[in-house]
């Protein structure tokens, strides 16, 4: 299976509020409420580090879920966060302006 | 015949909402007039401005509506505000703009309201559809969408409740806190705002029901709540992203609540 880089859309507004990550779109003004695991996952979408790393260097790392779970649940939160174009998907490495910068 | 005033005799009116003040210059002796009356108890008299407009009224026999959509668009550096009833450009580096409008205050209103907006949101500011009032030195916010009960709340607002406005409140940020200024821009009322301004206590996010209570309400619902209550006109990737992050901002320093409220004065009761 081909691997999946995700990154983070320029055209978003994003905030860590309690623990949660606030995204909003500012195409449409939808607005993605992330859990603790969604947001480590949001955070290390740099365009550059496979999903799947994303899933074992820090999903699994830091909290207790078992690896095939894990990458079920990233895959779902992928999908629908790029059909919002708040998450681009890639499998090669995405590295252009029209990315978020860290 | 309209009385019209030569160029060297160009009449300007400062109109100060928040302690800002913008000129509006105009030969035209009766709109003048307008929006002295319009802006009764706003008219600033300090002779600097943060920005100025010069107003050219269009023809009577020229077709005007304020029913068309309303488009703010930014191109070199200048912004570009269209609707049926006027046409304007601003320039926020120089601060001057030019506004070509039929001769009614909705235009020039309409106007006010997006440049404030615009200046606002590069300084953590913002317009939010609310009401707002002072009471014992403190300022309280009430927003709601329409028919949430701005105009109810504002009509019971005790004799001792300064009203800043039933409409559109104003909120500027200070270092860490936030002020309530009154506003020009008023609803269902009819009644223009104070013109003062209070460091803001809580905002309260307005619902009618069977009784009077404030409950809590979780930072991203009421981050999301207050989103959909700012005014902002642009169509404008970057601007809503600054107006976002001062939502955040906002939501870290001042308490957001529900207020739950019968439509009587006792709901003042528990505001103070």
């Amino acid at each position: 299976m081909a691997e999946k880089y995700i990154a983070r859309s320029k055209a978003i507004a994003a905030r860590m509020i309690g623990g949660e990550t606030m995204v909003m779109s500012a195409l449409d003004s939808t607005f993605f409420t992330l859990n603790e695991v969604a947001s480590t996952i949001w955070q290390a979408a740099d365009g550059r580090t496979p999903l799947s790393e994303i899933v074992t260097g820090k999903v699994c790392q830091e909290f207790d879920v078992d690896r095939e779970r894990a990458q079920r649940a990233a895959d779902r939160f992928v999908e629908e966060l790029s059909q919002h174009g708040i998450l681009l998907v890639s499998d090669q490495p995405l590295i252009d302006s029209s990315l978020e910068s860290r | 015949m309209t009385p019209t005033l030569t160029a060297a005799e160009k009449a300007t009116v400062s109109i100060e909402i928040g302690g800002m003040a913008i000129a509006l210059r105009t030969d035209d002796a009766a709109f003048q007039r307008l929006i002295e009356n319009r802006y009764a108890g706003f008219i600033g008299s300090s002779p600097s401005s943060h920005s100025e407009f010069d107003i050219d009224l269009y023809e009577q026999s020229e077709p005007t509506s304020a029913d068309e959509d309303l488009e703010v668009r930014t191109k070199a550096g200048e912004w570009l505000l269209r609707r049926g009833d006027f046409r304007a450009r601003w320039n926020p580096k120089t601060g001057y703009g030019h506004v070509r409008q039929s001769c009614s205050p909705y235009a020039i209103d309409c106007v006010l309201r997006i440049v404030h907006s615009l200046i606002l949101a590069r300084e953590g500011g913002f317009l939010v559809h609310a009401a707002s009032a002072i009471r014992n030195g403190k300022a309280f916010i009430f927003s709601g969408v329409s028919g949430a009960g701005k105009t109810t709340i504002s009509r019971l607002a005790p004799p001792d409740a300064t009203l800043l406005t039933d409409e559109i409140s104003y909120v500027r940020r200070e270092g860490n806190r936030y002020m309530a200024c009154g506003t020009p821009f008023a609803g269902e009322l009819a009644r223009v705002g104070e013109n003062c301004s209070a460091p803001l206590s809580a905002l309260f996010f307005l619902e009618k029901g069977p009784q009077n209570r404030i409950e809590p309400i979780g930072p991203t619902e009421a981050i999301q709540r207050l989103m959909r209550n700012i005014l902002f006109f642009a169509d404008d990737t970057e601007l809503v992203k600054l107006v976002f992050q001062s939502a955040c901002e906002f939501a870290t320093l001042v308490p957001m609540h529900r207020l739950v409220f019968v439509p009587d004065q006792r709901v003042w009761d528990i505001i103070r």
